[in-house]
């Protein structure tokens, strides 16, 4: 209790850090997907085999690996970046932190919006195109809203897994929630209290944001049959 | 061909490193949520809740946090409390198996997930058939529910896999010289972080590459005897 008691506001900062990386990631990640979705449903086969690669290779590799790639691997190019004028964003760790942290999470959301748009029934596109929409405004108005409904659901968990990720960024030198409890517990040799304080802010955060997602879920329409294929409980055997 | 200086061998170490300890936590994995599923979905009330904390807390916190609070937390708590108790006690865990450890018992509880919705698509009427034949429950298990059981929990448990390689990487922090950590040790040495790290990364799509593939013959061999509706 002593424990909590003095170490709370370090651990609020810490909190508020993840927060911040969890939400410009997964909204950077967002608007980084569309395009990658699209381009991996493009008819164009350079397109869609650039955006396949893409996924691929964020998708397989570990995001710690991800992480030391772009924030040590950067210094390897450390002429080349400073003569673009690049090097002082790459050696500031929380640019990198947020650059990987984006990149990453941006493809595992295109998965779900390729996954979304290709469980839109076949006859709403072919119905707003027989009523003379454009393919800009079948993408806003027909597929776009279809697409989010469909895939909430996942997105969420996606969202979850993207709070915990934000973790590994402590290696960098990021005083996120893990940063403050390896800083605390290696201060006052008390890692068990540090680690168990730090375990606990994140279930909060992550049961907290599953149950407003669940709030907004039923906003966005129960009232909407979803195809079942999508419509996968939350958190269950659907891990990333 | 990039110049590795020497440093290749290091890095096919760690693979192999890696590899190992990701088998060692998938079989553990398996037993452990296979059991947990069981447990969830027929153990007495208490034994149920347990089971859904368990799942529940390991599915809230990041797996680095539950792998430094088992590696760094646990013998702290032990030496502590020795040390109100008036014992003088030193104590450390392996990194090895803390990184295995830690790994069983959070991919357990996915695969528990995995395994319990395998066992609920069964149609009633396969059991209902094993019990009019005169199997015990058991028998029923094994013979008739478990393999059925595999083919709808194949592609989860893939995933589960997948993730799982991923994963390992994490032990690196605990200076377990699997890939991730020989691949730092060779960046440092050489100044070439770029190369090794995007050589690390390489071998890690490979394995996924190759876990993809296997993992499509699997559910082929499991889905044997079925057929599905052609379009």
């Amino acid at each position: 209790m002593d424990f909590i008691l003095a170490n709370l506001p370090r651990f609020l900062e810490g909190a508020w850090m993840t927060i911040q990386l969890a939400l410009f990631s997964c909204s950077c990640g967002l608007l980084m997907a569309l395009p990658i979705a699209l381009a991996r449903l493009s008819r164009k086969r350079l397109l869609s085999s650039a955006a396949t690669g893409y996924v691929f290779f964020f998708r397989g590799t570990p995001l710690l690996a991800q992480i030391f790639l772009i924030y040590y691997g950067s210094g390897q190019f450390r002429h080349e970046l400073g003569a673009f004028g690049l090097w002082t964003f790459f050696r500031d760790p929380w640019f990198c932190a947020l650059l990987s942290l984006t990149l990453n999470t941006a493809a595992y959301t295109s998965e779900i919006l390729r996954g979304a748009i290709q469980a839109i029934p076949k006859g709403e596109i072919e119905a707003a195109k027989a009523l003379g929409l454009n393919r800009y405004l079948l993408l806003r108005l027909v597929i776009l809203p279809r697409a989010i409904r469909i895939g909430w659901p996942a997105y969420t968990n996606e969202v979850v897994y993207q709070i915990q990720a934000t973790s590994l960024v402590s290696i960098i030198t990021i005083m996120d929630i893990t940063g403050v409890a390896r800083t605390v517990g290696a201060r006052d040799f008390t890692f068990f209290e540090a680690f168990g304080l730090a375990a606990l802010l994140y279930l909060i955060l992550v049961y907290g944001f599953i149950f407003v997602a669940g709030r907004i879920e039923k906003r966005l329409g129960a009232h909407l049959i979803r195809p079942a294929a999508v419509n996968k409980p939350k958190l269950a055997g659907n891990i990333r | 061909m990039p110049d590795f200086q020497g440093y290749g061998w290091l890095l096919l170490d760690g693979l192999v490193l890696t590899l190992g300890v990701a088998i060692a936590s998938m079989l553990g994995a398996l037993a452990l949520g296979l059991l947990a599923a069981l447990g969830k979905l027929f153990a007495p009330r208490a034994g149920k809740i347990l089971i859904e904390v368990y799942t529940t807390i390991v599915r809230g916190v990041p797996e680095l946090v539950l792998l430094l609070l088992i590696y760094y937390g646990l013998p702290t708590l032990v030496q502590n409390t020795a040390a109100k108790a008036g014992y003088d006690l030193s104590l450390s865990i392996n990194p090895f198996v803390a990184g295995i450890g830690t790994l069983t018992v959070i991919y357990a509880a996915f695969a528990c997930e995995v395994f319990r919705a395998a066992y609920l698509a069964l149609p009633p009427g396969q059991r209902e058939a094993a019990y009019a034949l005169g199997l015990n429950p058991v028998i029923t298990f094994r013979k008739v529910e478990l393999p059925q059981m595999m083919r709808y929990a194949l592609p989860g448990l893939g995933n589960v896999w997948m993730v799982l390689v991923k994963a390992t990487a994490l032990i690196s922090i605990i200076q377990l010289p699997e890939l991730m950590r020989n691949a730092d040790i060779a960046a440092r040495s050489t100044r070439q972080p770029f190369t090794f790290f995007f050589a690390a990364c390489l071998l890690y799509l490979a394995i996924t590459a190759i876990s993809m593939l296997g993992q499509a013959r699997l559910e082929r061999w499991a889905a044997r005897g079925t057929t599905e509706a052609r379009s």
